[in-house]
């Protein structure tokens, strides 16, 4: 059964997530992928203010294709998320508290993820026309420049993720793969 | 001769491309339905399970399986005795993408100048096109919208012939090892052997191609493939990566006369959105 998960994430939720749990997300996302991250590394090492308030929120790496006529969003599934592993210590160290993605992280992220007890979900990528289902508003809330990498707020409701590294150091693609291999 | 309007093609590459990214083969289904039948590991079912829900959501409501809408890979066999009359056959072709990009609500995904400003061609074009010319005097013409995630993860080894059979083996299991959650699987695994460098890669991408899980007419192809498949579905990263016993749905590989100093060897990932359509004109 997939626990019910309100965003953002606060500390006793954080506390209480575990490596290979299924989750159904409720409240914002911020999305943002590889020119975004590059933007807000680039932000963060000058000193700057990021264009909206990370501290305690979750990234979503994903850039939809086009939204038809009367829906939010077009399909809004994951990307790899390791092209962002460069940026990401940097924004953990900013406050951001969870990732969504697909794939594994590197050893830097998961260091940093531990040092600031922040998480890392998957979402099923290749899954983009079902997520896109349990997205409820989008809007554009920063470098609209970028386009389909633009920085997004989403609303979403029950939003289907999985636990791959949890606050304790647990991770499903290390302990998946182990418990299956022959 | 026969003629054949640029138009035509233009108005297929369209079709086809719309058809591709909203709806998976019965083919892949099936052995999508065969895998969550054999997977051992429970969130690797669920994985399937969700997989072939997104698949039913996207065919009946016209969304994109994956936003992730691909390049516009187009494989043509062309018949010598065809003339295209009334325009460029690349262009027409160029032509059918830009349509169905913008008209479908597909994701552009394609920028030019790759190493510096990377800027979006803003109706993923150009194709990438691959023609060969074949007897007759009909065009078989078909898309393939390759996602980047599991592209990202090909490899080519120039191995050495004393590698032999065994390090074919190693080279593609471990490229696959290597991929591990990245590529979306489960996988169908291309792989082209021999050749020279270039032919061997396109021999991984062209056997993306076949009816999921055919094997190789030639026999002692098909026993690589099988040897492939076992040792691949035993590394244990099951689908999406959760840990399971279904890391690829199939084997497919090519292979061709090569140097006597030559083992090229290839590999071409595709997703478990393995998203093709074919029509002869």
């Amino acid at each position: 059964m997939a626990k019910k998960i309100d965003l953002p994430l606060t500390e006793k939720t954080l506390s209480e997530l575990k490596a290979g749990d299924n989750l159904m997300l409720s409240g914002v996302l911020y999305v943002a992928r590889d020119s975004a991250h590059k933007r807000m590394a680039e932000a963060l090492e000058k000193g700057e203010h990021l264009p909206f308030d990370i501290e305690g929120q979750t990234l979503y790496y994903m850039g939809p294709s086009p939204a038809p006529p009367g829906r939010p969003i077009g399909a809004a599934g994951p990307t790899t998320s390791t092209r962002m592993d460069a940026y990401t210590p940097h924004l953990l160290a900013a406050g951001l508290k969870g990732m969504i993605g697909k794939g594994v992280r590197s050893a830097e992220v998961k260091d940093a993820m531990k040092k600031h007890k922040a998480v890392y979900l998957a979402a099923v990528g290749g899954a983009g026309a079902l997520i896109s289902k349990s997205v409820v508003k989008s809007e554009t809330v920063a470098y609209a420049d970028l386009g389909l990498e633009a920085v997004l707020r989403l609303e979403v409701k029950d939003f289907p993720a999985t636990v791959i590294n949890d606050i304790y150091g647990g991770d499903l693609y290390i302990e998946g793969k182990a418990k299956y291999q022959k | 001769m026969r003629e054949i309007k640029a138009g035509d093609v233009t108005e297929a590459v369209a079709n086809l491309f719309k058809q591709a990214n909203y709806e998976l083969g019965e083919d892949i289904l099936n052995a999508l339905k065969q895998a969550r039948r054999e997977e051992e590991s429970p969130p690797g079912r669920e994985v399937i399970d969700t997989i072939l829900k997104n698949a039913d959501i996207a065919r009946s409501e016209r969304i994109p399986l994956c936003q992730d809408c691909g390049t516009a890979v187009v494989f043509m066999e062309l018949g010598q005795d065809v003339h295209i009359t009334g325009g460029d056959l690349y262009n027409a072709i160029n032509k059918g993408v830009r349509q169905a990009y913008d008209e479908g609500y597909l994701r552009k995904s394609i920028v030019a100048r790759p190493f510096s400003i990377r800027a979006n061609t803003g109706d993923n074009t150009p194709a990438v096109i691959h023609t060969d010319i074949v007897p007759g005097d009909k065009l078989k013409i078909t898309v393939l919208p390759k996602g980047g995630g599991a592209e990202n993860m090909a490899r080519l080894g120039m191995l050495l012939p004393a590698d032999g059979r065994r390090g074919v083996v190693e080279f593609v299991v471990g490229a696959v090892e290597e991929a591990w959650s990245k590529p979306c699987p489960p996988l169908i695994i291309g792989v082209g052997i021999g050749g020279t460098a270039e032919k061997a890669v396109a021999m991984a991408k062209h056997a993306l191609l076949r009816k999921v899980g055919e094997p190789n007419p030639d026999s002692e192809i098909a026993d690589l493939e099988r040897e492939i498949l076992e040792k691949v579905n035993n590394l244990g990263i099951g689908p999406m990566g959760y840990g399971g016993r279904i890391t690829a749905l199939a084997v497919h590989a090519e292979s061709f006369p090569t140097h006597i100093t030559s083992l090229p060897v290839a590999v071409n990932l595709q997703c478990h959105s393995a998203r093709h359509r074919e029509m002869v004109l």
